[in-house]
């Protein structure tokens, strides 16, 4: 089971726009490297994320093999209303990982 | 004509040709690069400017290289930014896709280098035209260097 890590405020005022980082345990294997054996490393990467706030996507990525291990991604939105945030990983080899963050947002 | 007209005439020119070789056509890098870059765009050449890319101009280790990419303008008009690079085995990096809730049209990642070369950042924007700013960066540890070289 992969581990996750989200950085993002838990309260924010409405309208505020608020960065979240996040961290996510994968050793993305190119598929271009050569293993102990010679022969080559299957691939094995974190093929998409997505992040859903209260359903609607604000933020997706499409990623590829030169993504560094780990993948980090940082991103913005806007404190729109109170609720949750989803966090989906998706990859080879049916790799899939949810997070979920709550967001309380007062009136400005 | 004076000496000195004449060296400022020379001067004058050699800063426009300065200017010139700094814009690069989108013929002068690598075949491939440019076929990722036109099928992101549906064929359309994208435009220099808006986009700012952020990254190290020395990189000591290509393996996780910190990249941030900010699109100038209103954000919501921001619609998509992908990552190119020239010299990688595979040219495409990283599509990310922004919604008109994005609130700042910025993003930043970890990439791997497999070696010095030009990187291009690309902007799709609500109207159908695209942005772009490319860096050419030199990379001492490079990633991917196990087995065949690229």
């Amino acid at each position: 089971m992969a581990r996750a890590l989200i950085h993002m405020p838990s309260n924010a005022k409405r309208g505020d726009v608020i960065e979240i980082r996040a961290l996510i345990g994968h050793p993305m294997e190119t598929g271009y490297r050569v293993g102990a054996d010679g022969k080559l490393l299957a691939r094995d990467i974190i093929r998409s994320f997505v992040c859903r706030y209260n359903g609607e996507q604000v933020f997706g990525a499409e990623l590829h093999q030169a993504i560094s291990a780990n993948p980090y991604i940082a991103f913005f939105t806007v404190a729109t209303e109170s609720g949750t945030l989803e966090f989906d990983w998706q990859g080879d080899n049916g790799f899939a990982h949810a997070e979920k963050m709550s967001i309380t947002v007062s009136a400005a | 004509m004076k000496r000195r007209d004449a060296l400022a005439a020379t001067a004058s020119l050699s800063v426009g040709l300065g200017l010139l070789a700094l814009v690069r056509p989108a013929s002068a890098t690598p075949a491939e690069m440019a076929a990722a870059i036109n099928t992101f765009t549906g064929g359309a050449a994208p435009q220099t400017g808006k986009v700012t890319f952020d990254v190290a101009q020395l990189i000591d280790n290509g393996n996780a290289v910190p990249v941030t990419i900010s699109v100038d303008g209103p954000p919501e008009n921001v619609r998509a930014i992908a990552i190119f690079t020239e010299r990688n085995p595979q040219t495409e990096v990283a599509i990310f896709t922004l919604s008109p809730r994005s609130g700042r049209a910025a993003v930043s990642t970890r990439i791997r280098l497999a070696t010095s070369q030009r990187l291009m950042a690309v902007a799709r924007m609500s109207d159908g035209s695209y942005w772009s700013h490319g860096v050419d960066v030199i990379v001492a540890l490079a990633a991917c260097i196990e087995g065949e070289a690229p």
